[in-house]
């Protein structure tokens, strides 16, 4: 049966049926999107809880009633990994929300990370039949696959799946971000020995050490970690492969199976003048600091500098998070400075809501060309360069260009450079026989996710450079498919 | 969490411990090093691998108590865990035979250069050891110093013992008195500044070891940069030991600052 032939059958169920005559679309299409429940911009600047609060029962099922259950759903096109975006919709609205919640991880490994943290804007909301034909808000399908998520969570009643016969093969993975434990999660329920080696002291990748606790609580992650625990993966901190051990270790340790997901830490810089200026500092260290080493509680051992004026460089959701980060630690002026225009941003659109209702400024058309400091060596002010936009580039967005002598300087006392990273090249470097992209990525097959080396899959951002949780978990789910159809040949 | 199996007193600020770390003893060389963290609340920080015991699965840190974190871990006893040790880090030193390869520490710099000695006299160098230190109390490792290398020169500042000057002093003489085909550096940024200044004048290629602040130590924050030769060059993976005459020291002694006051 191939997907569209199930979902049909999906469909054609009685229970869906009955709920559609249930409510004629006329008055479906009346109700007006949901809101989310926030936290007020004045209290949430003052703390590091989470922004958004999760939508009640009574505002979930009245969402999930305007969904239209379309006979040909093109949500589910938009989702990078296919979730049966109606039947778990419908769900929530009969009421079910448990067997919603398990229709979620029919497909997705971290429903209530993906529900928090996904661009639906530019997945399966963008592909919602209220926008493309109703010109209407799309349903808002994030929110709800958060409000089942947590639901089952918070109803104690997490459904950890029976494992099968135990089969006995080793299978090592290579780092604990989404694509890590995706993985880990499919093999040890398909009877694998699963375990998961972490260069840092906590699992999670970015997860725990990039995105901040007011987007993504870490109990929310360490619920799912604690689950693939109970499960009988096995997670092993402090160990880095290729320098703890090296490939050839992991063979004389009896792993048969290796699943490389070490992500795209290494943050890029600029190279500009006044780069090493002290106040100066990648988002991937600000980030770290505060989140990983919890800088900001008075007791951590790790500083972290009290920013005032602080400048992001960047428009991502890095940029966003610390920009937001700086702003709860006492920032007066947090600005984000971008080189191109509010629209090219890649940020997530409810990122810079936040953002500005957080009193966030944003200079945009602005690049830095230089940090100018003290005698201390202190940055105090930058200089930027004004820019317009010209014609598209590779990427299909406008490029910026500079503005003959448009420039302009301002006061600042941290800036922080959030411009991109790049792969990690441990693995890359130590692992003799793959083949490495330019930009430094492992080349894989694309539907099986297997490297040049036939026991390495890799996948999320160590395959693509930086991209999404979504499509690291998705990476991390073939690869197990893929990995275990290879052990059955 | 590492179990600490051995602790012995250098001096009453400098420590040696022997902790549990079989993956890291097997696998490091002569100039790796490690990120400790002491506590769930403790601080990541780089220390240098002094020696290893592969048999007994053990790792060897010399720690000077300079600050919170490393005050923390020198008044754990034997017995105790330390939360976090992960390593190797950092890229092994070069090591070959050069001829005569003069290797100078100061302070807590000593622990770090003895493997770094240990390894150029097994590779058939001759190797000259000048230790430094403000006063005799605080001369480490002498006694180990002088099992690997041919001869030890000890300066102290105020004269107390070995001889009275400072460790360029020491490192001035030989090359006076030598054919010397490499230095080796290993200390407080500004000796290393100062050595690296030395031997510039005399063509003499040096190698110095940086200890930058670090977060994760694995390339992933950037807050170990440092210029080289014009570079920004990552320590804990591009290094730590790097051509001492391209290194910017007077830009690498202005971070070490960043967060004084702070702390
Ligand atoms: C601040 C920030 C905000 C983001 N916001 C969003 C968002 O809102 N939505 C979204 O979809 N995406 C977001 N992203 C991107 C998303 O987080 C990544 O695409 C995703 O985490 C990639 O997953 P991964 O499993 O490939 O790698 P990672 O999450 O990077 O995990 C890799 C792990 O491997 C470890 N590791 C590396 N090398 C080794 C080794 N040799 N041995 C052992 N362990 C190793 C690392 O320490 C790390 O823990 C954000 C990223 C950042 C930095
Ligand atoms: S996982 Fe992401 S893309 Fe898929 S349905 Fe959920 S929010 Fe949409
Ligand atoms: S310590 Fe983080 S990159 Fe070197």
């Amino acid at each position: 049966m191939d997907n569209k032939e199930y979902l049909n059958a999906q469909r054609a169920e009685a229970w869906r049926e009955a709920l559609r005559k249930s409510k004629p679309n006329k008055d479906r299409i009346g109700i007006a999107r949901v809101a989310m429940n926030e936290l007020a911009p004045d209290y949430r600047i003052t703390c590091n809880e989470e922004v958004n609060q999760g939508l009640n029962r009574k505002q979930a099922l009245l969402e999930a009633s305007r969904c239209l259950d379309c006979p040909e759903p093109l949500c589910t096109t938009g989702c990078p990994v296919g979730i049966n975006i109606p039947k778990f919709i419908k769900n929530i609205e009969r009421g079910e929300i448990l067997e919603a919640a398990r229709t979620l991880k029919e497909t997705s490994a971290l429903p209530a990370v993906c529900g928090r943290v996904c661009p639906q804007e530019k997945q399966c909301e963008s592909k919602c039949f209220y926008l493309q034909k109703l010109k209407k808000e799309p349903v808002a399908i994030g929110y709800l696959e958060r409000f089942a998520a947590d639901y089952e969570r918070e109803s104690g009643q997490i459904s950890v799946p029976e494992i099968p016969q135990r089969n006995g093969i080793k299978i090592a993975v290579v780092g604990s971000g989404p694509a890590g434990l995706s993985f880990a999660g499919d093999m040890i329920k398909k009877g694998y020995a699963v375990t998961v080696f972490e260069a840092l002291h906590e699992i999670g990748g970015v997860l725990k050490y990039g995105i901040p606790e007011f987007r993504l609580p870490n109990s929310i992650v360490d619920v799912e970690i604690d689950n693939l625990r109970k499960m009988g993966v096995e997670f092993v901190t402090d160990c880095i492969i290729g320098k703890t051990l090296s490939y050839d270790d992991l063979h004389e340790m009896g792993f048969k199976g290796i699943f490389a997901a070490s992500g795209a830490g290494l943050p890029r810089f600029m190279n500009i003048p006044g780069e090493n200026l002290i106040g100066v500092m990648s988002s991937n260290e600000y980030l770290t600091r505060v989140n990983l080493m919890r800088a900001a509680d008075p007791e951590a051992d790790t500083p972290v500098l009290p920013g005032r004026k602080v400048a992001i460089i960047g428009g991502g959701n890095t940029a966003m998070d610390s920009v937001r980060t700086a702003r709860r630690l006492g920032a007066e002026r947090a600005i984000i400075v971008y080189r191109r225009s509010e629209e090219e941003m890649p940020a997530r659109i409810e990122e810079v809501k936040h953002a500005k209702e957080e009193g966030i400024e944003f200079m945009t058309l602005h690049n830095p060309i230089e940090y100018i400091g003290d005698e201390k060596g202190h940055v105090t002010r930058m200089r930027l360069q004004k820019m317009t936009l010209g014609e598209p580039d590779a990427s299909g967005r406008r490029s910026p260009v500079p503005i003959p002598g448009a420039i302009v300087e301002i006061d600042v006392d941290m800036v922080i450079v959030s411009v991109g990273v790049s792969p990690n090249p441990l693995i890359p470097n130590t692992f003799k026989g793959l083949t490495i992209s330019p930009k430094g990525t492992i080349v894989v097959d694309e539907s099986s996710m297997r490297s040049d080396l036939p026991d390495l899959y890799a996948g999320g951002d160590i395959v693509r450079g930086g991209a999404t949780v979504i499509l690291a978990m998705g990476d991390g789910r073939r690869a197990a498919s893929a990995m275990d159809a290879q052990f059955h040949r | 969490m590492n179990k600490i199996v051995n602790k012995e007193y250098f001096s009453a600020n400098v420590v040696k411990l022997e902790v549990e770390a079989p993956l890291i003893a097997r696998a490091r060389k002569a100039g790796h090093f490690v990120i400790v963290r002491t506590g769930e609340k403790g601080e990541r920080i780089p220390l240098t691998i002094t020696s290893a015991d592969v048999e007994r699965g053990t790792i060897t840190l010399v720690i000077q108590a300079v600050g919170k974190s490393t005050r923390k871990l020198c008044a754990l006893e034997a017995g105790d865990y330390i939360t976090d040790v992960v390593g190797p880090l950092g890229k092994a030193t070069h090591i070959e035979k050069f001829g005569t390869v003069v290797c100078c520490g100061g302070g807590v710099g000593v622990a770090p250069l003895l493997p770094i000695v240990e390894a150029m006299k097994k590779a058939g160098n001759k190797v000259i050891t000048v230790l430094a230190a403000r006063t005799k109390e605080l001369i480490i490792l002498e006694e180990q110093m002088r099992q690997h290398s041919d001869e030890v020169i000890i300066m102290t500042d105020d004269g107390s013992y070995g001889r009275k000057g400072l460790v360029t002093n020491g490192v001035e003489e030989v090359i006076n008195r030598e054919k010397v085909d490499l230095c080796v550096t290993i200390g407080p940024a500004v000796m290393m500044k100062f050595v690296a200044l030395l031997t510039k004048k005399y063509d003499l290629p040096t190698i110095a070891s940086l200890n930058t602040i670090m977060v994760d130590g694995t390339g992933m924050c950037g807050a170990c940069r440092v210029t080289v030769g014009g570079k920004t060059k990552f320590v804990c993976v591009d290094g730590p030991e790097f051509d001492a005459h391209q290194v910017d020291f007077d830009e690498m002694l202005m971070r070490l600052s960043s967060y004084k006051g702070i702390e």
